[in-house]
């Protein structure tokens, strides 16, 4: 290193100590974690943008929208379904003990359907994908990136944009609104099993309170969430793994970060989207 | 340093391009850095058509960094790239699409796709930027095959294939639009001898075959020598040299002879 640049290099040569060293360290490292969340936001919405064109400009690549389609969706039915019956079920065995309490068992099918369509269904189906599809995604694209896979895109005149990004984000978008039906399905029939089959409560009133309290907008506010999810979760692995750097343990990180990035970004924009949505919802 | 006490740095030693055909990529005052890392330091450097123009130079010396302006896989800090006397590197990205169909890139590590088989990589070009039919397209993927020696291959997956036969087909895969340059990123690297020849061998006839205009990047002196019409010797982000290699490699610049004599040493 020339000495010019050894004068640039912001790292300290001795790490501080005491008291005052340590804050200092530590707000170093808020500061610098701060920066890398800013260029992460920046780069995903210029991704996102950089995508937007390209969805719209020829050629359309349908072939390989159908394989993500089928890779995020269909191949996806096993883990949601499974976890959307045992989230329906353990929310039953947990509301009728509580409803039992000052017997009104009858609410449980309500109770479950409505935190089901509004809540946990898209959020739950939504850490599911990001688990499955967000890893999978990253470390596909970062292994390409750092085999040189899309470069050689970028010089076959591809753009790899359109090639690799779009199609993962319109399948996501498409798809998760119906695995977050599949969820809400089953979920419901989960709790139905256990409040009907298993506790003796009558399948008349189970059903009909569901009919009572759940309104459409319910559902649809949910699957709302859940295709912003979607977006959200294939937009932050395909930024992960778009930009991996430094070999395999760069795909490692990659994937790493697209995980934990996606799940924390879809219960954080939960947040947000249940308070934008809630007039929508209680209105009606 | 060596460099510090050369006079030549920063300049090209004066001497006539190999080929006198006209220039197809003309490289003027190129700069580029990574953060505070000045990695291309005023880079001028003319190809000509036709000829096989070889980029030598160490690890680190930035020659992968100037063969990817050349393609447009980076964008120059300053200084211009010009292609077929259209200025390339300040264009929008799908203007720049167009350019590189002249184009075919041979990686390191060949940047094969690995989810699709040999033939459907040699094919993907074709596919991309043709209408042929398939029948047409087979026909002429597997006279690409043939030209590396590889069509038993056709059905094999890259992780299926040793680094050379890889390489083979990454030139296979560049050469199946015809384009009219053709650039090679250290061919012959991490490759035994004999490899090492076969690999010059299939440079030597896409030059023949097609016509085509190469660029190579590489370290490997050997093979420099067998090949290029043409030499420049890059070192820590300048030209020492340019032009045929026998000028190149009788250049009175102590830096270069010290440079060679190394090598040769080495060698």
């Amino acid at each position: 290193m020339t000495e010019a640049a050894a004068q640039a290099d912001p790292r300290p040569r001795h790490p501080p100590t005491g008291f005052f060293g340590g804050l200092a360290s530590a707000v170093a490292a808020l500061g610098t974690a701060v920066l890398s969340l800013i260029e992460d936001v920046g780069g995903m919405v210029q991704l996102a943008g950089e995508a937007a064109i390209a969805v719209v400009q020829p050629p359309y690549r349908i072939g390989i929208l159908f394989e993500q389609l089928d890779f995020v969706g269909v191949g996806s039915i096993f883990v949601v379904g499974i976890t959307g019956l045992f989230t329906g079920m353990v929310f039953a065995v947990q509301s009728y003990n509580a409803f039992s309490l000052f017997n009104a068992q009858s609410l449980v099918g309500s109770t479950v359907a409505l935190a089901l369509a509004r809540e946990l269904a898209p959020v739950f189906a939504g850490l599911m994908v990001t688990a499955r599809v967000g890893s999978s995604m990253a470390t596909e694209l970062g292994s390409m990136r750092v085999s040189e896979q899309i470069d050689a895109l970028t010089t076959l005149a591809i753009n790899p944009i359109q090639y690799l990004v779009v199609p993962r984000l319109v399948a996501a978008v498409l798809m998760m609104p119906f695995l977050t039906i599949l969820f809400d399905g089953l979920g419901i029939l989960g709790a139905y099993f256990v409040a009907v089959i298993s506790e003796h409560l009558s399948p008349g009133l189970f059903l009909g309170r569901i009919h009572l309290w759940v309104d459409p907008e319910d559902v649809i506010s949910g699957l709302i969430k859940s295709a912003v999810f979607g977006f959200l979760i294939a937009l932050v692995a395909c930024y992960k793994g778009y930009n991996t750097t430094g070999g395999s343990k760069g795909v490692g990180s990659a994937t790493n970060q697209a995980v934990v990035t996606g799940s924390v970004s879809v219960l954080v924009v939960d947040y947000f989207l249940s308070l934008a949505l809630m007039g929508y919802v209680s209105k009606v | 340093m060596p460099a510090e006490a050369s006079p030549s740095r920063g300049s090209s030693t004066a001497v006539a391009p190999a080929a006198s055909g006209r220039p197809v990529i003309e490289i003027r005052d190129l700069t580029k850095s990574f953060g505070d890392n000045l990695v291309l330091k005023g880079v001028n450097l003319t190809v000509t058509e036709g000829s096989t123009t070889v980029i030598l130079g160490g690890s680190g010396s930035g020659k992968t960094v100037l063969m990817k302006h050349m393609i447009g896989l980076l964008r120059p800090d300053s200084g211009e790239v010009i292609i077929e006397g259209e200025r390339f590197d300040n264009l929008p990205e799908q203007a720049r699409q167009v350019v590189r169909r002249k184009f075919g890139m041979v990686f390191q590590q060949a940047a094969l796709f690995d989810s699709m088989t040999i033939f459907d990589n040699v094919a993907f070009p074709l596919r991309e930027h043709t209408d042929y039919r398939e029948n047409q397209l087979r026909e002429i993927v597997f006279q690409k095959l043939d030209q590396v020696g590889l069509r038993s291959k056709a059905d094999n997956y890259p992780d299926e294939l040793s680094g050379g036969q890889r390489k083979r087909i990454g030139l296979a895969r560049a050469l199946a639009l015809d384009p009219k340059i053709v650039l090679y990123d250290e061919p012959t690297t991490g490759l035994d001898p004999i490899t090492t020849d076969n690999v010059d061998q299939m440079v030597i006839d896409a030059k023949r075959e097609y016509g085509v205009t190469s660029v190579i990047i590489s370290h490997d002196i050997g093979s420099a020598f067998k090949i290029a019409d043409h030499l420049a010797v890059l070192y820590q982000g300048v030209i020492l040299a340019d032009g045929p290699p026998e000028v190149v490699r009788r250049s009175q610049d102590p830096f270069i002879q010290k440079f060679f004599a190394l090598w040769f040493e080495r060698a």
